[in-house]
């Protein structure tokens, strides 16, 4: 049992999981699921500002936080007891392009020759989790959303909002993979 | 202070919860996490292989979960579901907006850089890459940057 936990899951376990987290919130305490909005919530806490949109209540909101205290020890979890014991299996046409773009550490969940402090000092590195990380803040919030709220909370709601919304996601990320990465790889 | 807005994803329970009650969400989160480290949700190899189409995983993956999200979310609708303490579940809607096109563009530009959405983020420094805390705290800049600017912004 434990060892067919260790390796990868099967895409649609993994999408009954997620899919059954909107239902779960909902019923045990009228929660809308959603995470980017713990960014803000960080804002509101802890940055003293003027601006209204960081002026509210964020205790109400507290929840948000302790739900993200858990991804990061689910993650762990993940990580250690129910470790994957052997490499990544990625798809040979994308090893070979990424290759050709020069990233060189196929062998873990992310790529740590850019991945990693070490990374985060050469220029490419630091435009991929620096420059991406402040447009994933700035983008969900003037989306009104990420991939939870709207994707999948939006849509299982019906909402228009997070269709378009999950349109542009998906427009942004084929725009900068086929066109911007390459170049910034190359750095 | 005033709550935050009905249609920004807030808590809709009227009723306070303590320290204690809160540790519910702890829980669903660590079943998540687990979920997103497993299904390797939160690798930035599955996200390219999705933006260069040469996977159906992460298709797979968000599809089935809007498929059970939403068949879910109607059936709760439909035999009206009240919450463990009695409430009724607020759905709340969110109107649509240039936001949306604007936003979701810029969202996709940083999914596609980083390999990960809001959620992965919080799972990848659980899952011993830690410097994706600073991809963390430049979300956070962003998130304020965007506050700062927000009355400035085409909505």
């Amino acid at each position: 049992m434990i060892d067919m936990l260790r390796h990868p899951w099967h895409w649609s376990i993994a999408g009954i999981l997620i899919g059954l987290t909107v239902p779960i919130l909902y019923v045990i305490g009228n929660k809308p699921f959603g995470i980017s909005s713990s960014f803000r919530h960080v804002c509101a806490a802890c940055i003293p500002s003027g601006a209204a949109y960081f002026s509210y209540n964020w205790r109400h909101e507290i929840w948000n936080l302790f739900f993200i205290a858990g991804i990061i020890i689910g993650g762990y979890i993940g990580a250690t007891a129910l470790k994957n014991p052997e490499p990544i299996k990625i798809e040979a046409s994308t090893q070979q392009q990424l290759q050709n773009s020069g990233v060189t550490d196929f062998g873990q969940l992310v790529p740590t020759d850019i991945f990693s402090w070490q990374g985060l000092m050469t220029e490419r590195g630091f435009i991929l989790i620096v420059v991406g990380g402040f447009l994933v803040g700035f983008g969900t919030r003037y989306a009104g959303g990420c991939t939870s709220g709207h994707s999948i909370t939006g849509l299982s709601n019906l909402q228009l909002s997070s269709l378009v919304a999950t349109i542009c996601f998906m427009a942004g990320g084929f725009l900068m993979t086929w066109l911007i990465l390459p170049i910034i790889l190359k750095l | 202070m005033k709550n935050i807005n009905e249609e920004e994803g807030a808590n809709h329970q009227k009723t306070g919860e303590s320290f204690i009650a809160n540790l519910k969400y702890v829980l669903v989160g660590v079943f998540f996490g687990i979920v997103f480290v497993k299904a390797e949700i939160i690798s930035w190899f599955r996200i390219q292989e999705m933006f260069r189409l040469t996977s159906f995983h992460m298709y797979g993956v968000i599809g089935t979960a809007v498929v059970v999200a939403t068949l879910s979310t109607l059936l709760m609708k439909k035999f009206k579901v009240k919450t463990l303490q009695g409430e009724e579940v607020i759905y709340s809607v969110r109107p649509l907006d240039k936001g949306n096109v604007i936003g979701g563009l810029l969202f996709g530009l940083g999914w596609a850089m980083t390999g990960a959405c809001p959620g992965p983020l919080y799972g990848l420094v659980g899952s011993g890459f830690p410097v994706f805390l600073a991809a963390i705290a430049s979300a956070i800049a962003g998130t304020y940057a965007y506050g700062l600017l927000r009355d400035k912004l085409p909505h």
